[in-house]
């Protein structure tokens, strides 16, 4: 039995639906991820499972129980849902050890105060507990809302973009760690974010979420190298799309060349019995462009990003085209040179063109969710 | 050219000092009850419940709108009759006191509410969501987390009423109560030295209040650092 179930769920502010038929599950001691543009519907999601919003339709299930469908509606604070919000709500009034205390109020003296020291040391701020919350940094401050909302033991803990009040260092330093305290706490964990490094960093399972619906659910590797349509490619990692022409079931003609592998074919009819070469956008990362010497294919470089490791470089086809490529940094060409690149395309990615088709995309998008 | 003549002050004071206590005795009730009584009236204005909201709006709107001697007024009229009523009182009983003290409390508790309810709205909306998130009760978010914030952010302004309230007491001398200034007002007319009675009543409400808002001023910075 999954821990967590959405089925179908939707929400609506004011008739304007925000989350549409949303359905996902997450078996207990997971660390889901619901990754999105800003405006996706990712944070009324968590607010519906925690309770601060009515569901217009569908239900949510924890650990079996119905604590949202129709006409239920389980309030917050009986759901044993620990949030750690995006600013972090900590109770400016209370010491560090009160606010970590403050959902243990059914606790008596004693075992309430060897849990807090518990805590503080799991979040490594041991001895802090006297401080209030304005004495510590944005990143203490996030470890005693991550404490306070596991205090009470809650069956599910949200994460409502934990990172977003911290600088890029921290972030990633935090992400892991924060990783390291709820596996050792084995508990069930969803986080929103709209960075997929940390999404990534962080979660067994991601949602990828756009215009209130889930677009592919599926494992961090899966998202960025199959992704199930074009606005996950788009949206999880760099690429560029190349227009493509279907040759069968196994090929597929590019500017640069044919790839093989498995054609996804978004038509149902299968290459082989239709045969008309389908017009199809191939998408290439930018670690498919393998930078060579000894080719001879040339690429214009028409933009370079120093990465410290590598350089990113755009490069330009000799039809106008332009590519990404991931090239270690001791190659250093000037902008206006031709450099010789490969391909090395483990698997092809391609969608049918959205170009020759222009209202096909939006539909497929959401016959996709 | 008039004569000043401060000798009937000195054989007054004890006289004086009770009316004061008077005073601060209706100021004390009034900001006691104003406050218990106004905060109820903020959680109501602020509940989704219709009813209650639009009781504590119409009260609230009431008592802002008519001037407070007049409800002063209708409170040494009503109360008295109500208490002999409802506690069987002899007619004789002096209920003048507990009038005053009910009619600034109730007076009060509308202006209190307002405070409060800027107060409560001060805190942010995440703070309630939070004490929900942990298993906190409406009744438990507002005792534990959000009055304990709103209160702290409006000290300040409770006191400044306060002030103006200890002010205000000085009316209860359409009822003929002796308070601080009913008592100057009395001596004053007993010695026919009214103007310098008065002119030391007022020298003492300055005193007092001034002093009083200077420790408020004082605290709010204290605060604000």
């Amino acid at each position: 039995m999954p821990l967590l179930e959405l089925k179908d769920v939707s929400h609506a502010y004011d008739n304007h639906r925000v989350v549409e038929g949303l359905s996902f599950s997450l078996p207990r001691g997971a660390i889901g991820c619901l990754l999105g543009p800003s405006g996706c519907g990712k944070t009324t999601v968590l607010r519906c499972i925690a309770g601060f919003e009515t569901i217009s339709g569908g239900e949510i299930r924890l650990v079996g129980e119905t604590v949202s469908g129709p006409g239920c509606h389980v309030p917050p604070e009986k759901r044993q849902v620990g949030m750690v919000f995006q600013d972090y709500a900590l109770f400016p009034h209370l010491t560090v050890s009160d606010n970590i205390a403050f959902g243990l109020h059914r606790a008596e003296g004693a075992e309430k105060r060897r849990r807090v020291a518990e805590l503080l040391d799991t979040v490594g701020l041991t001895g802090q507990g006297h401080k209030y919350p304005h004495e510590l940094s944005g990143g203490q401050q996030q470890r005693v809302a991550l404490a306070r909302a596991l205090a009470p033991r809650p069956h599910l803990l949200l994460l409502d973009e934990p990172f977003s009040n911290l600088d890029v260092d921290l972030r990633e330093r935090l992400s892991l760690e924060l990783r390291d305290i709820l596996r050792a706490s084995s508990i069930t964990a969803i986080l929103v974010t709209h960075d997929q490094h940390e999404a990534f960093a962080m979660a067994d399972e991601i949602g990828i979420m756009h215009e209130g619906r889930i677009q592919q659910w599926d494992v961090p590797y899966n998202l960025y190298h199959k992704p199930a349509n074009r606005f996950v490619a788009d949206f999880v990692g760099q690429g560029v799309f190349l227009p493509g022409t279907v040759l069968n079931s196994r090929q597929v003609q590019i500017e640069l060349g044919v790839l093989s592998g498995t054609i996804p074919t978004e038509c149902g009819m299968g290459c082989v019995a239709c045969g008309r070469g389908c017009r199809v956008s191939v998408l290439l990362r930018p670690d498919d462009i393998i930078h060579d010497d000894a080719s001879a294919m040339k690429a214009e470089v028409v933009h370079k990003a120093f990465r410290g490791a590598e350089f990113l470089y755009t490069l330009r086809l000799a039809s106008g085209a332009r590519l990404l490529s991931l090239v270690p940094s001791h190659h250093n060409h000037a902008i206006g040179e031709k450099i010789g690149i490969r391909l090395d395309v483990d698997h092809v990615v391609a969608f049918r063109s959205a170009e020759a088709q222009p209202h096909q995309h939006e539909d497929r998008v959401r016959d996709a969710a | 050219m008039y004569e000043y003549d401060w000798s009937s002050i000195p054989g007054a004071l004890p006289y004086l000092w009770e009316g004061m206590k008077v005073s601060l005795e209706i100021t004390f009730v009034a900001i006691v009850a104003g406050i218990v009584w106004g905060t109820l009236l903020a959680m109501m204005r602020l509940s989704n419940l219709g009813p209650l909201s639009w009781f504590a709006a119409g009260y609230v709107n009431l008592f802002r709108s008519v001037p407070l001697v007049m409800v002063l007024l209708w409170f040494f009229l009503i109360v008295p009759q109500f208490l002999r009523a409802v506690l069987g009182l002899d007619p004789t009983t002096d209920t003048r006191l507990a009038s005053a003290m009910v009619g600034f409390a109730l007076f009060e508790a509308a202006y209190y509410s307002e405070i409060i309810r800027a107060g409560i709205q001060s805190v942010p909306k995440g703070q309630v969501a939070a004490a929900y998130a942990l298993g906190m009760t409406y009744g438990q978010a507002m005792r534990l987390v959000i009055l304990p914030q709103a209160f702290r952010n409006m000290v300040p302004l409770l006191l400044t009423q306060a002030i103006i309230l200890f002010q205000d007491t000085s009316l209860v001398y359409v009822s003929a109560l002796a308070d601080f200034f009913g008592a100057a007002y009395k001596v004053g007319e007993r010695d026919g030295r009214l103007v310098e009675l008065l002119l030391f009543a007022g020298a003492v409400y300055f005193v007092i209040c001034y002093s009083a808002s200077y420790v408020v001023k004082r605290l709010h910075q204290g605060n604000g650092s």
